[in-house]
């Protein structure tokens, strides 16, 4: 038998280097005339390992990473002599990062070939679509309200019951749109998913078609992600030819197809109603709600709007079926959460776990604390519109309402560590100048406010009136807060204020008394 | 490097027509006019507005919302640096003021002998390995100064 190994295709690890890895793989098995099988998989997440090769074994496998070009001709020959080398980590299923999670979603991700509809199946893919077809479409919407699923996609509605909504609409077509333009700043969940293990996505969107009788299916990805929109590509190609989508799906009565979007670079797209603007052909303005896109979306029709990771746990929770997910989680956060772990970090990747773990948890003995070895000082948690919370705040367990009660959000689900270098006031100023810069335009709070933000910010910075300047500040975050139509004016606060509020030092403001007295 | 085919009308009438008929065409178009030509030229504009029954102004409004397209020609190469919360945690900025400096621009600018475009982009997804860039659609993570200046320097080539 060949020796076999897996070489991630992932983008994140493809940055890397695994492209080179792979090729000089091939170049020195040529040099020693021995036949390398090796397998592009996804990512499993690890990726201070990446490039993470993997080697098959009869005991299963073992990693080796982060694995240099260079590395490769002595790598190859301990391996094949089976003998130790520098670069090994151990069998991958054991590494304790690992081994800590609870992989639901993301069980294939980095394990299967994401090209192979084969692989897929083996590893329990379809499962989903066979129980669903079972089901029938009431019973299937039931199940996913029981999971307790709720949206990943930031603002964690609950997904069954979005569904049937739509489903209860009348019309003669309707549409199931994937959100995958993840513009968070430190997220990289949906991008793992679409380029490791791209027929969930197909399942997920499949099953949800079923679940509300929409035939059509659109998946909007970000134009940062050309990886992804070249695996999507390929999985719907196969899956069409493999009789997936089309006509009469799997055998069944049920006809679903799907096909791929890809935005343009406009960060507010990944909110719903400017989404169906783009994908209509328009500028990406938001569209004030109600009507819901559940009732009118996709040119007028019922459509269901969600999240990847949300439509990509689909097919798990109706494998396993509602109790094994629900069962997971705290409160009403149920199931598991894919946190995506980023910035001056040393152990930065996917880290998928059910909900309740804690902030400090995360960064402190998963993150394993700053890439640069200082302190940690803060961390954003939700991307751009997410807080910023100091170490006092780390024993907040990911949960959506205990987040919201620290005036914060998980968003979706990632967490941006900063070392003690970072200077607060100029986080707070981006904060300010991204919502400028991605503004749709809509509305004045927004529009006007974020600029003035900047300008203020800056002001404050400088030293000039600054006591007048941080109630200018206040009163602006205030009316974006209240002001605006959709969560980019809404949220934008939430940095600036956090930063201004748990780091005032860096604002020149004396500390507080409390903050000065520990 | 980017190879771009000339401004033609036929072509882009050819691309226009190949997109026309599927729902919502008009980001799939625009998309297939930068990947022919480099960016989307005024003269599209138009031809745009007609086959979709739009106004040259909707047409105009849609294509200077989105970050991605160009209303002129970019360079050879184009460089891209993220400059997200993920890769300012770890030193982004100050590669990208190095970057900068290094090719005589600012984010957003062409080099005058029209090699290099270096633009910002928000997040590559690649946030665990910041800072990140992408050059002509290759990414690249775990920048520091020594791989930015070779990233910068096949730029330039
Ligand atoms: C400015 C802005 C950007 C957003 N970006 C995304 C995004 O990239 N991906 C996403 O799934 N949801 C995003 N959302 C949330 C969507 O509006 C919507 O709530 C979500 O797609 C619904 O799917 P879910 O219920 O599965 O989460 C964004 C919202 C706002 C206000
Ligand atoms: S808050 Fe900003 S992005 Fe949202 S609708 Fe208003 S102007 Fe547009
Ligand atoms: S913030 Fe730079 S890649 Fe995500």
């Amino acid at each position: 038998m060949n020796t076999r190994l897996f070489i991630p295709c992932d983008a994140g690890a493809v940055a890397v280097g695994a492209d080179d890895v792979a090729a000089a793989f091939q170049a020195a098995a040529l040099a020693r005339g021995v036949t390398l099988d090796i397998v592009r998989n996804g990512s499993r997440g690890l990726y201070w390992l990446e490039p993470m090769v993997e080697l098959d074994t009869a005991e299963g496998r073992v990693a080796y990473g982060p694995v240099a070009a260079e590395d490769v001709p002595a790598l190859l020959d301990a391996m094949l002599a089976g003998e130790l080398h520098s670069l090994l980590v151990g069998p991958t299923e054991d590494i304790p990062w690992l081994k800590r999670q609870t992989r639901l979603t993301f069980a294939r991700c980095g394990v299967v070939d994401p090209r192979s509809l084969d692989d897929y199946r083996v590893h329990g893919g379809y499962r989903g679509l066979e129980r669903a077809l079972a089901l029938g479409a009431e019973a299937i919407i039931e199940e996913v309200v029981q999971s307790g699923l709720r949206g990943r996609g930031g603002a964690g509605f609950p997904t069954g019951v979005k569904w049937r909504t739509v489903a209860a609409a009348a019309a003669s077509q309707k549409y199931i749109i994937c959100n995958a333009d993840e513009g968070d700043s430190g997220t990289f969940a949906d991008r793992m998913i679409l380029e490791g293990d791209p027929f969930v996505m197909i399942e997920g969107m499949t099953i949800s078609g079923i679940a509300v009788g929409a035939t059509r299916g659109y998946l909007y990805i970000r134009s940062e992600y050309p990886h992804a929109v070249a695996a999507m590509e390929t999985a719907i190609q196969t899956a069409r030819a493999s009789g997936y989508l089309g006509r009469r799906i799997a055998g069944s009565a049920y006809d679903f197809d799907m096909e791929v979007r890809v935005g343009a670079g406009a960060y507010v797209c990944g909110e719903e109603t400017a989404l169906l603007e783009s994908l209509e052909g328009r500028r990406g303005v938001v569209r004030a709600k109600p009507p819901l896109p559940a009732h009118k979306g996709l040119f007028g029709q019922p459509t269901v709007i969600n999240n990847a990771i949300s439509l990509a746990t689909v097919p798990w929770i109706l494998a396993e079926g509602a109790a094994a997910y629900r069962d997971f989680g705290m409160g009403r956060s149920r199931g598991t959460m894919p946190i995506q772990i980023a910035g001056n970090v040393k152990h930065g990747g996917l880290f998928e776990v059910a909900f309740g773990v804690t902030l400090g948890e995360l960064v402190d003995e998963i993150g394993g604390g700053t890439a640069s070895g200082r302190p940690v000082r803060a961390v954003q948690v939700g991307g751009p519109l997410g807080a910023y919370f100091p170490r006092a705040l780390f024993d907040t367990p990911f949960d959506y309402e205990a987040f919201a009660g620290k005036d914060g959000l998980i968003g979706h689900g990632g967490i941006v560590v900063f070392d003690d270098t970072v200077d607060m006031a100029r986080q707070a100023r981006f904060a300010m100048e991204f919502c400028a810069l991605e503004s749709c335009g809509k509305c004045t709070p927004c529009r006007i406010g974020s600029t003035r933000g900047v300008e203020t910010v800056d002001r404050i910075i400088r030293g000039d009136e600054r006591e007048k300047n941080l109630v200018v500040l206040e009163d602006l975050c205030h009316t974006m807060k209240f002001g605006s139509l959709c969560a980019l004016g809404g949220f934008t606060p939430y940095p600036v204020m956090s930063a201004l509020h748990h780091f005032a030092e860096d604002f020149g403001v004396t500390p507080p008394v409390r903050e000065a007295a520990r | 490097m980017n190879s771009y085919e000339p401004w033609s009308a036929a072509r882009a009438a050819e691309i226009i027509a190949a997109n026309v008929g599927c729902e919502g065409p008009a980001l799939p178009i625009l998309h297939a006019i930068q990947a022919a030509f480099g960016f989307v030229p005024e003269a599209v504009e138009p031809m745009i507005a007609d086959a979709l029954n739009l106004s040259r102004a909707e047409v105009h409004g849609v294509v200077t919302f989105y970050h991605d397209f160009r209303r002129k020609p970019a360079g050879r190469h184009v460089l891209k640096l993220c400059r997200a919360e993920a890769c300012q945690s770890m030193g982004g900025e100050r590669l990208a003021a190095r970057a900068e400096a290094a090719l005589g621009i600012s984010l957003g600018e062409t080099t005058a002998d029209g090699r290099v475009t270096l633009e910002p982009i928000y997040c590559l997804g690649l946030c665990a390995t910041a800072p990140s860039a992408m050059l002509d659609g290759r990414v690249v993570a775990r920048l520091d100064e020594a791989r930015l200046d070779r990233l910068v320097a096949e730029a330039q080539r």
